[in-house]
């Protein structure tokens, strides 16, 4: 029995060990090496020393929060809004349907969408406003990372939101609490968990987002990703590329632990 | 004095389905009330349309004397005690039962001291730093009743709360609710299922049947005088035969004549007749007023269930503290007054207004 069980395990043993630590071990040993395969901390060393770096970050920091906090903006909303609804499953899946196609077919439609000639161009003709330049903006780049995430917040938020105990509103009600104080004492904190893992869905890959940079930023907004990506196909750099990588794993940890650490209660003396 | 009135509320949803038909009743202040009958009789919508939760389709709903129809439920002083008990599972025991008082800003050692107060009086003291999955379901079930009577309401309503229980210890919350009810002195309604629980805790009980109120009174009277046989069937254990009325203070049922206790009934009419198996004595075969045998016996811990068959062909159903041989013919005998005769398709109105012909006020 006990040897049926490893079998079993095997495929996910061999996934794990060459798809997740295998590269793990692989990127903290080219951060830690120069080009000739010396150990040296020299590539941290340029990291934290020039500015350059350290702006890259905090840029990706700060996209990766605006991307976040709008996503949670539309998409809590939505979730609530949802779980009211009548033919929900059917809502749901024209939620999760844009997930099916290929993101980088949805970064090229926006290129259409957003462009001189574009529809939304188009349309503020009629007013007779612009041609506006809205590619290669802030804007568009945010509007298309936020379009696409979407759908992975919705779904965690949704499910939280599911799981609640109707009875608790009305019990809620019962005690006197008005719509906007169930919502912020019973709703928002017992639909957090879902918030809390749409955040890391979506807070965590949006900080090395670069092939969105690239096509809807214009490599106008430049973030770790797009330095990764710079420093192991055009410099080929690999050592600081792996560098960076190390350095945004350690990023996504902090982010995980902060999102999810637990809050302690004051005990109450009667 | 009376805290809650009900006027001709009805209660149709959309699907066409009618919970409650008329319903009109008139609660007083500081009573323990019950609103028994199976599920789907309308009893929790009745609940729901008190605390606000529903609205009704049509009638009205007084608190007070005032007009509360069209109120919203955080506005009424009637408090919840859930059937889950719909405790927040984020908060803490003290949070809980804070919930109500926070809502209203109240300052922090009014709030500690209500508390303090509300979990003494459902008997747990020391608890306010427990987690409500530390807690079993009778400690959930005590919080919840603390949590809904920490803004001193003036009705509490409960539902089924003491169904997720095991029977032991809903035995001892059933002592426990009537006496928190007492030190409180205000009113409980109680929605229950179950005809012991409410026999036991109630003032007054309304029967409920396919949404509509059939018999209300007290526990004794509910079970001593069933206006229909749903009342008879549903609340304690009953026989009923059919037989037909001779005259005043005589009716005839298997097969024989017998003295009763009820009149107002026109001779010759065909009546149902209720004896409750407690009230059945089995004696020797000749000292009894009907001959049975044996057929079936089990042993209850404090009395016998026994069933017979009577010379008709009618299976009786009679407790007695003392076992039987099976197989055994015995002998039935019961008093008149044990004999309790329904009209057919009487109601309760009727029903009173008869009783009162040839009993008078009591």
């Amino acid at each position: 029995m006990k040897k049926n069980r490893l079998l079993f395990l095997l495929p996910y043993l061999l996934w794990i060990g060459l798809f997740v630590i295998a590269p793990l071990v692989l990127i903290l040993g080219y951060s830690l090496t120069d080009a000739h395969s010396h150990l040296t901390l020299q590539n941290f060393a340029a990291f934290f020393s020039g500015g350059t770096f350290l702006r890259m970050m905090a840029n990706s920091f700060w996209y990766a929060l605006l991307i976040t906090f709008f996503c949670l903006l539309v998409s809590y909303p939505a979730a609530l809004a949802l779980t009211r609804l009548k033919n929900q499953q059917f809502w749901l899946m024209l939620i999760i349907l844009p997930t099916w196609i290929n993101l980088l077919l949805k970064a090229y439609a926006f290129i259409g969408i957003f462009s001189r000639s574009g529809m939304v161009n188009q349309f503020l003709g009629l007013f007779g406003i612009g041609p506006v330049g809205i590619m290669f903006t802030d804007f568009a780049f945010i509007f298309v990372a936020t379009y696409i995430e979407i759908p992975f917040m919705v779904m965690p938020i949704y499910n939280s939101l599911k799981e609640i105990d109707p009875a608790l509103l009305s019990a809620s009600s019962d005690l006197g609490a008005s719509f906007w104080q169930t919502f912020r004492y019973v709703i928002w904190p017992l639909s957090w968990p879902g918030v809390e893992s749409g955040i890391q869905a979506i807070f965590i890959p949006s900080l090395s987002l670069f092939m969105l940079t690239r096509l809807i930023g214009g490599n106008r907004v430049i973030t770790l990703g797009t330095a990764v990506e710079e420093y192991f196909l055009t410099t080929m750099n690999w050592n600081m590329g792996a560098t960076i990588g190390v350095i945004l794993i350690a990023l996504m940890l902090i982010v995980m632990l902060l999102t999810s650490r637990k809050q302690h209660k004051k005990e109450i003396e009667l | 004095m009376e805290i809650i009135k009900l006027d001709h509320i009805t209660k149709q949803y959309d699907d066409g389905f009618v919970a409650l038909k008329d319903i009109n009743l008139e609660l007083e202040s500081g009573k323990f009330y019950s609103l028994l009958g199976p599920s789907g009789s309308g009893k929790t919508t009745i609940l729901r349309i008190i605390a606000g939760f529903t609205e009704a389709s049509a009638g009205k709903v007084y608190f007070d004397g005032q007009d509360i129809t069209n109120l919203d439920a955080s506005k009424r002083h009637i408090n919840t005690v859930f059937q889950n008990y719909a405790l927040f599972p984020h908060l803490n025991v003290y949070e809980n039962v804070a919930f109500a008082l926070k809502l209203r800003r109240r300052p922090e050692s009014e709030i500690r001291e209500k508390v303090k107060d509300a979990l003494h009086t459902v008997r747990l003291d020391g608890y306010a730093n427990r987690e409500i999955s530390e807690l079993s379901g009778g400690q959930q079930q005590r919080v919840a009743i603390a949590r809904a009577i920490i803004n001193e309401p003036k009705v509490l309503l409960l539902d089924e709360c003491l169904s997720a229980l095991d029977k032991r210890l809903r035995k001892e919350m059933q002592f426990e609710l009537r006496a928190i009810q007492k030190k409180l002195g205000i009113t409980f309604i109680f929605v229950t299922h179950d005809q012991e629980e409410a026999l036991a805790m109630s003032d007054e009980i309304f029967v409920l049947n396919d949404g509509e109120i059939q018999q209300s009174g007290s526990p004794v009277d509910i079970y001593d005088e069933p206006v229909n046989d749903f009342v008879a069937r549903f609340i304690g254990d009953s026989n009923i035969l059919s037989g037909r009325m001779i005259r005043d203070f005589a009716v005839e049922f298997a097969g024989k004549d017998f003295e009763c206790a009820d009149a107002g009934i026109t001779p010759g009419e065909k009546v149902e007749v209720v004896l409750r198996p407690e009230d059945l004595d089995i004696t020797a075969p000749a000292a009894g007023k009907l001959m049975v045998t044996v057929q079936s016996q089990l042993f209850m811990g404090d009395h016998f269930k026994i069933k017979a068959i009577g010379q008709d062909g009618f299976e009786w159903l009679i407790h007695s503290t003392n076992g039987v041989q099976i197989g055994q013919e015995v002998g039935i005998f019961f008093d008149p007054e044990d004999i309790h005769v329904m009209r057919l398709g009487e109601t309760e109105e009727e029903f009173d207004a008869r009783l009162e012909t040839y009993e008078g006020e009591d």
